[in-house]
């Protein structure tokens, strides 16, 4: 066995194990969240110390160990710290047993995002994705109120009816080309030549569906304002990114590396993308502007945020790596920028128990730091400059007018821009509310050094992406080129 | 003198720094005025400095900055000045020095309002120096925040404005003509491979008049919306009038002016297109000159019908602009200049009027000249500078404007358009006569009686302005000279 190749992962399992077991035995239980925390650094160093040994496969080929796993794995751990240093208050009021397990599954479904990001093999793929969504669908419903209860429930039936989808895509595309391995699928593929295979096309189909199911495009978002909405708040962050990063590092890997690019199949696949873009972004947007609670405006706004990202798909599909290193950077703006909009509303709506926007009402009087956070963070989302938010959008844009692919995506690329005014007129009504609205009581908002920590880091890394993108975007293309 | 120093980072970076400073550091609210003055102080000083500086005879893009930033897809910091955007950087510098004592008794979050109103400056300080599209592009955006904060923070509170409402709007319509600017620049990357302005100008000729005719009105659908042109002005009445004075003086003297001085990039860069479509983008000008002026005279609020006024002055710049003449060029450019100091000081002025009266409706005032001698006074030099008086820099402008467009052969029937145009001063001097008739003389009100006249401190913001208004109409030369040197290269690539 590839004892070290497989190091980040076999760490984050042993730290799942290790949370519960301390929980069985110590009193204290915000042991637990000191060790889940500091316990992702053995996993992200190993990732790290990983970065530079090339690309090699392990377990029979099924998962790969490359820099473009690597980077969503980097990805998700610190997701998933960012995570856990800002819940820190919400657990101990919110979430009185059970906490032990709590870490543990966060934890497993980072676990599950990992080998997704690694998988290359569909069964492989199937089972880490399985592994994330059991774990998340336990979290949602983690808080057992009403809402949480529901989301839980609503999103398992929906997860499961995806899941079921996307594994019956699975088996016609095994089926049809007899292997379960991405490299053999596309020998086979390219065996078939270019004749178009009604079943395989099908399987394809499928899967794409229960993978837009995990990224939440249009018209596969229903589940998303109600399970945003009841889930605990550092769950929905946490879904909010790290599930949507690993869906598309996923897709990536699966359409481009998997199906390889035969003319039968891609000859309309860029045009699809491109419209699903369109249809994601607008509907999203669309959706929240009358949203009132800031979670459902943030799941919406996050439907938008997939949309801007398949616009990279388009390109991607079509292109020579550009498509894919500019989702890369992309999500990694965005996952910083959601994840700081999330962290305040952490603190704010712990502190005032609720998350209507018109209770954030002259926050910058009650929280200046929360809501300021909260305002850049707006902004990035918004891809005004100089944020990183602003970087992706250019970096994504730019990558679907590359004229060598000859897409003739100009339309794509005004429509949106045209969304983001859109947004701006949501995601500014939260920052008027917060800086002109008058405060409902003069009670200031604490938040915990943890928090605050995570703040810094997420308002730090927005602007540094803004200022100094290269940082980031070397990496992402070193990594895009291993899936051209 | 500047070969070892980077005049304009240093520029552009030290307002963000004095932002920086208020917001880390809480300090009273005295020192905040004097850091935030001191900053733009500094700023100005250097400014001069650069514009004294800047090699008159050579001509050209001088004190140029360039390193690679973002290697990926080659974007540069990339910054330099012309004859064109030296006096605009000016214009900044000095309008965002005066601007600190004009808002001298701001009293609600003091700290915020002069970080944002610092940042303010450096953005548009960017603008101007920035030579690459991208970091012009993120200069473009980044104002937006400000001034958006700026108008509904402290802009003028129901019911007499609607601040929260046309702080959206100002923000929704310069995001929207950002989106056309964004897809642009990025069809013109990948059309010619280059973000550096100086250079897309001979790249372009190699392109299809259709590819330069999309790219130019993508752009333009931004600077057009910014400058404002007739239809895409209804955001400029409503942003001008509900934000507070130093906001406005910004927002008339240098922010729409950005718009006008991207066109006139945008021509030198598809001068093809500028020759082919030049004449619809006259009468687009012309329609806003009369309109502009039509709609000013039926303004009741001080505030409003100077913005109006706007809208009818700046139809003038597209005119000089899209008449293709080197005289008219150049008067345009003038125009940038003259019309940023001249409505900066009537803002000014309305600010004044209204610290005292608490009153912006013109029926409701009336006699101020009894107990405001001095402000009644400067009211009226800004006002016939407005109108073109001779010896005031608006006369120069428009002087250039019209005897430029009259004899230009790049559109046909130029000649009507520029006398129609000229029909526009003469409905400027109705309303500008009117406005101070009403509300400097008329029957003295009684409820006015105390008034006292400007303080020591705004006369010396408005007498530093008027003496700008009359240097440049005196010595136009200061600035025609080096907009002349700038404006030939881009005759030369007319073919005119």
């Amino acid at each position: 066995m590839e004892w070290h190749q497989i190091s980040p992962e076999l760490s984050m399992a042993v730290l799942a194990v290790a949370v519960i077991l301390l929980d069985l035995f110590v009193k204290d239980k915000r042991l637990l969240a000191w060790l889940a925390a500091i316990g992702l650094i053995v996993p992200l160093a190993f990732v790290i110390d990983l970065w530079n040994e090339g690309s090699s496969t392990i377990m029979n080929d099924m998962l790969a160990v490359d820099q473009f796993a690597l980077f969503f794995k980097f990805l998700i751990i610190g997701i998933t710290m960012m995570v856990f240093l800002s819940s820190w208050e919400y657990i101990n009021t919110k979430i009185q047993n059970f906490r032990g397990e709590f870490y543990a599954l966060v934890i497993l479904s980072a676990l599950g995002l990992m080998l997704l990001a690694a998988a290359r093999d569909m069964i492989s793929i199937y089972v880490a994705l399985e592994l994330s969504s059991m774990s998340l669908y336990a979290l949602t419903a983690f808080l057992k109120d009403r809402k949480s209860t529901e989301a839980g429930l609503k999103y398992l039936i929906l997860g499961g009816i995806a899941s079921a989808t996307l594994l019956y895509g699975m088996v016609l595309v095994f089926g049809m080309t007899g292997t379960t391995y991405l490299d053999g699928i596309k020998e086979a593929i390219f065996d078939i030549g270019s004749t178009r295979e009604p079943v395989l096309f099908l399987g394809v189909v499928l899967i794409a569906v229960g993978f837009a199911f995990k990224i939440a495009a249009v018209p596969f978002h229903m589940w998303v304002p109600d399970v945003y909405e009841g889930a605990p708040t550092p769950i929905t962050a946490y879904l909010s990114v790290a599930s949507k990063a690993a869906g598309f590092a996923v897709i990536i890997r699966i359409f481009i590396e998997g199906f390889g690019k035969p003319s039968w199949l891609f000859d309309d696949w860029t045009t699809l993308f491109a419209v699903l873009a369109a249809i994601t972004m607008t509907v999203g947007n669309v959706l929240a502007i009358h949203q009132t609670n800031i979670k459902r405006l943030l799941g919406y706004s996050g439907v938008a945020q997939a949309g801007y990202l398949m616009v990279g798909l388009a390109a991607a599909t079509a292109g020579e790596g550009s498509g894919q290193s500019g989702i890369m950077f992309f999500l990694v703006a965005y996952s910083l920028a959601n994840l700081g909009a999330f962290i305040a509303i952490i603190a704010i709506s712990n502190k005032i128990g609720s998350d209507e926007i018109a209770d954030y009402s002259g926050m910058i009087k009650r929280a200046p730091v929360l809501a300021l956070v909260l305002g850049i963070c707006l902004i990035s989302l918004t891809g005004i400059p100089p944020t990183g938010g602003f970087i992706g959008k250019l970096l994504v844009f730019k990558s679907v007018l590359d004229p060598s692919l000859d897409s003739g995506l100009l339309w794509l690329v005004i429509v949106a821009v045209v969304n983001s005014v859109i947004a701006a007129f949501y995601y500014f009504r939260v920052i008027k509310v917060m800086f002109l609205g008058e405060p409902k009581s003069q009670e200031s908002v604490p938040s915990d050094a943890s928090l605050e920590f995570a703040l810094i880091i997420s308002t730090v890394g927005v602007f540094a992406l803004g200022i100094y993108p290269y940082a980031v975007s070397k990496y992402a293309d070193i990594a895009a080129m291993l899936i051209p | 003198m500047f070969e070892d120093v980077n005049i304009l980072s240093l520029i552009i970076i030290l307002p963000v720094i004095g932002a920086i400073l208020l917001s880390i550091f809480k300090v009273s609210d005295r020192s905040i005025k004097l850091i935030a003055a001191t900053f733009t102080g500094i700023t100005f000083a250097l400014a001069i400095a650069m514009f004294a500086d800047y090699d008159r005879s050579g001509g050209g893009m001088q004190f140029v900055e360039q390193y690679t930033w973002i290697e990926s897809i080659d974007v540069q910091y990339y910054l330099g000045v012309d004859g064109l955007s030296a006096p605009m950087a000016l214009l900044t510098a000095f309008l965002g020095f005066l601007c600190v004592f004009i808002s001298w008794n701001i009293t609600n979050r003091v700290r915020e309002y002069f970080a944002w109103l610092l940042v303010l400056e450096t953005s548009i300080l960017g603008v101007f120096c920035s030579l690459d599209m991208v970091l012009f592009f993120i200069f473009w955006e980044i104002e937006l925040i400000p001034m958006y904060f700026l108008i509904a923070v402290w802009g003028t509170e129901p019911p007499l404005g609607r601040r929260e409402y046309s702080a959206v709007k100002y923000l929704l319509y310069t995001l929207l003509g950002s989106a056309g600017l964004l897809a642009g620049i990025l069809t013109a990357y990948f059309e010619m491979g280059t973000w550096d302005m100086t250079q897309m100008g001979g790249l372009a000729v190699g392109l299809s008049l259709g590819m330069q005719t999309l790219i130019f009105f993508l752009i333009f659908f931004c600077f057009c919306v910014k400058l404002p042109m007739f239809p895409f002005h209804t955001w400029l009445p409503d942003a001008h009038t509900d934000a507070p004075t130093a906001g406005s003086v910004m927002l008339a003297g240098v922010l729409i002016k950005m718009g006008g001085y991207g066109m006139i990039r945008l021509v030198s860069i598809f001068p093809d297109v500028a020759k082919e479509y030049g004449w619809i983008l006259v009468i687009m000008g012309i329609v806003g000159v009369l309109y502009g002026a039509a709609a000013t005279l039926r303004q009741t609020d001080l505030k409003r019908l100077i913005a109006y006024s706007s809208v009818s002055h700046m139809g003038y710049v597209l005119l000089g602009i899209f008449a293709l003449d080197k005289i008219s060029i150049s008067g345009a450019a003038l125009q940038l200049f003259s019309h940023g100091v001249v409505t900066g000081l009537l803002f000014a002025m309305v600010g004044v009027v209204y610290g005292k009266t608490h009153e912006r409706r013109i029926p409701y005032l009336g006699g101020l000249a009894r107990q405001m001698p001095i402000a009644c006074l400067i009211f009226s030099i800004a006002g016939l500078a407005s109108l073109g008086l001779p010896l005031t820099s608006g006369f120069a402008a428009e002087f250039l404007i019209f005897t430029g467009s009259f004899k230009s052969t790049a559109v046909a029937g130029i000649e009507v358009y520029t006398i129609l145009g000229i029909i526009g001063i003469v409905l400027t001097a109705g309303y500008i006569l009117w406005m101070i008739e009403r509300v400097f003389y008329q029957e003295p009100r009684e409820q006015f009686d105390q008034l006292s006249d400007a303080t020591v401190m705004e006369r010396g913001v408005i007498f530093s302005l008027v003496i700008a208004i009359m240097v440049v109409g005196i010595f136009p030369n200061v600035l025609t000279d080096i907009i002349g040197k700038s404006v030939e290269p881009i005759m030369a690539s007319l073919g005119l």
